[in-house]
């Protein structure tokens, strides 16, 4: 690898010995001598397998539900429904004061995604769990399903979670998260160029290859150890204190070794109900997802929808840009209201535009919810905003790189979400980028800094 | 459940358990005779995981019953090292980061021994299809096929 020190060269305290040179990873000699210890390396005498019933439907109410067959199912030692859970309704960030609590850890009158947890099955064996899982009687009343964002939205469209009484997350914004900069009408009307964009994408799988899971050990005094492959430790340890309504003081969490995540494993979905389940018979219990439950169950990367337009000068100036972004969260919260919210400070791109109105909505539907994935939130909105940069480019008829060059923010320029730019570097990386993808561009473009010398 | 006994010798070792008919070699490695470098990522056979060594072969221990393995020789990365020194595709790995999460790892080291031991010069396109069983979701699969060439070097090296 090659460090260019020229670039800030005056600004930088250049104690970069490390980088551009190869360190050992601290974790490696247990990977490649298979001593690395995963959650479900730990076996226990008397561990219990925990098995989900769940709705094949995307939307029903829930009439009744027998467990009297699966009870007497040989290696059965208990069935867990809503009714055992403490806190049962819940919802992730409520640590962090986002609300409201929307998802039940096991239905409760209904079910709103097909795949929702209903029961929970524990038993001596995987194959007992399962078995008996399959004798779990639940009666269905099927309700009409909603599944494509712009539909959940219209009036009249089926209620997808009474918890939050519409299809859409209410920010204390409104409807969606909102960016107001300059007089976006104004700029269209200047612009000489218009142009209108929708760009969607469907959900996308982590497909870690250790599936999602927990194993639970009760410690003999009411505290419980629980190795876990989470992301998210203390999330899922402080959500696990209010769903079970235990002192956190008597939860034990190891994890940190996560075989391939990816953010899919943020949610606090296992660990809950295997505590629980270890409390109520006093026994080890062992919640592994299958891979077929890791690909249908897991959260995956929301669906978006971006629709983009913006108002353009033959000399390469965006004077304006208005987005409308839709994230689906799925049928419940997750990380999406928070993955919609960076969408509205994202979608400007790294660039100077000074008319801006950004609306984004996180709407809920009967799909899998979704949740985190590796730069959620923005991702889609990056491929949507290149794409879009590219035919703007291209309808101007300029060098889609000398493009970029034009609008590049810099340090000093005002963001539409009003942060100042500080620290910027994306006119020196696309100056390094065209002379390694050897795509020259205009001499005053290699002149330019993202420092704004004099201003 | 009725048991079944089995008996194989695994990294040089004799072990012998009683199992569930029906028990798959992976659960038996590591749940009973408590050897957990094979992972289980799909139990179908499709990740490459769980791979092991039987009689110099690579096999899915996900796939394989546990009571067919009667007199074989097991081996699986865990027993790779000898007296505390790595084996020359475990440095490989180690030297050219091609390990991540590390899940894939001791399933990955398993593919690319039965590869070096039946090749051992082998070309980066063998190395790409001796590993084709095997997903990996972090690296990419370069540095692993890095690693593996380095490791090839490294014996030929050794042998001259």
């Amino acid at each position: 690898m090659e460090l260019r020190k020229s670039y800030f060269a005056d600004v930088r305290k250049d104690g970069l010995n490390e980088i551009g040179q190869p360190r050992p990873r601290l974790d490696s000699p247990g990977h490649v001598t298979g001593k690395t210890a995963y959650f479900a390396d730990r076996n226990f005498p008397g561990m219990l397998h925990l098995k989900m019933v769940r709705s094949p439907h995307h939307h029903a109410r829930i009439r009744t539900i027998d467990t009297s067959e699966a009870e007497k199912h040989p290696g059965v030692v208990k069935i867990l429904t809503a009714k055992d859970v403490p806190h049962n309704v819940y919802t992730i960030l409520i640590l962090i004061q986002i609300g409201p609590e929307d998802e039940t850890v096991l239905a409760d009158g209904k079910v709103r995604w097909k795949g929702e947890a209903v029961v929970a099955v524990l038993a001596e064996t995987e194959r007992a769990a399962q078995e008996a899982g399959a004798k779990v009687k639940v009666d269905y009343e099927v309700l009409p399903a909603v599944f494509d964002m712009e539909e959940a939205l219209k009036p009249g469209a089926p209620l997808v979670n009474e918890y939050h009484g519409q299809n859409y997350y209410l920010y204390d914004s409104g409807e969606c998260r909102k960016v107001r900069f300059g007089d976006v009408e104004a700029g269209f009307a200047q612009a000489d160029h218009i142009l209108e964009q929708s760009y969607q994408s469907s959900p996308i799988e982590h497909a870690p290859t250790e599936t999602t899971g927990c194993v639970v050990a009760p410690e003999g005094n009411d505290r419980f150890t629980c190795y876990t492959n989470t992301q998210a430790m203390f999330f899922t340890l402080d959500n696990t204190s209010i769903i079970l309504q235990m002192p956190g003081s008597k939860l034990h969490f190891v994890g940190g070794t996560v075989g391939g995540g990816f953010g899919g494993k943020v949610d606090v979905i296992v660990e809950p109900i295997a505590i629980l389940g270890a409390k109520l018979t006093g026994r080890p219990v062992c919640f592994i997802y299958s891979r077929e439950e890791e690909m249908q169950i897991s959260s995956p990367r929301a669906a978006e929808k971006v629709v983009i337009k913006d108002g353009v000068m033959n000399d390469g100036r965006i004077v304006a840009r208005k987005v409308t972004g839709y994230t689906d969260a799925g049928a419940y919260s997750r990380h999406s209201p928070y993955g919609a919210q960076k969408g509205a400070a994202h979608y400007p791109g790294p660039y100077t535009i000074p008319n801006v109105w950004i609306d984004t909505y996180c709407v809920y539907t009967n799909r899998t919810p979704s949740s985190a994935m590796r730069g959620f939130g923005v991702t889609i909105g990056d491929f949507a905003l290149e794409v879009q940069m590219d035919k703007l480019a291209r309808l101007i008829g300029m060098d889609p790189l000398e493009f970029r060059f034009i609008n590049a923010y810099r340090d000093g320029d005002m963001k539409a979400h009003r942060q100042p730019t500080e620290g910027a570097a994306l006119i020196e990386c696309m100056q390094e980028a065209s002379r390694a993808a050897n795509w020259p561009v205009a001499e005053k473009f290699m002149a330019m800094s993202s420092y704004k010398k004099g201003a | 459940m009725a048991k079944v006994p089995v008996q194989f010798t695994l990294n040089g070792a004799e072990k012998a358990e009683f199992v569930d008919s029906g028990t798959t070699l992976l659960h038996a490695l590591r749940d009973k005779i408590g050897d957990t470098s094979p992972k289980g990522g799909c139990h179908q056979g499709t990740c490459g995981a769980c791979s092991v060594i039987i009689d110099g072969e690579l096999r899915l221990s996900c796939l394989t019953l546990a009571e067919t393995c009667n007199g074989a020789e097991i081996r699986t990365t865990s027993g790779l090292a000898e007296a505390g020194v790595l084996h020359p595709l475990q440095r490989a790995f180690l030297d050219a980061f091609a390990t991540q999460c590390g899940f894939c790892t001791p399933g990955m080291i398993m593919a690319a021994k039965v590869l070096l031991d039946h090749t051992p010069n082998p070309s980066r396109e063998e190395v790409v299809e001796a590993l084709s069983g095997n997903i990996c979701r972090c690296t990419g699969y370069e540095p692993i096929i890095q690693a593996v060439l380095r490791a090839a070097r490294a014996n030929s090296q050794n042998a001259a």
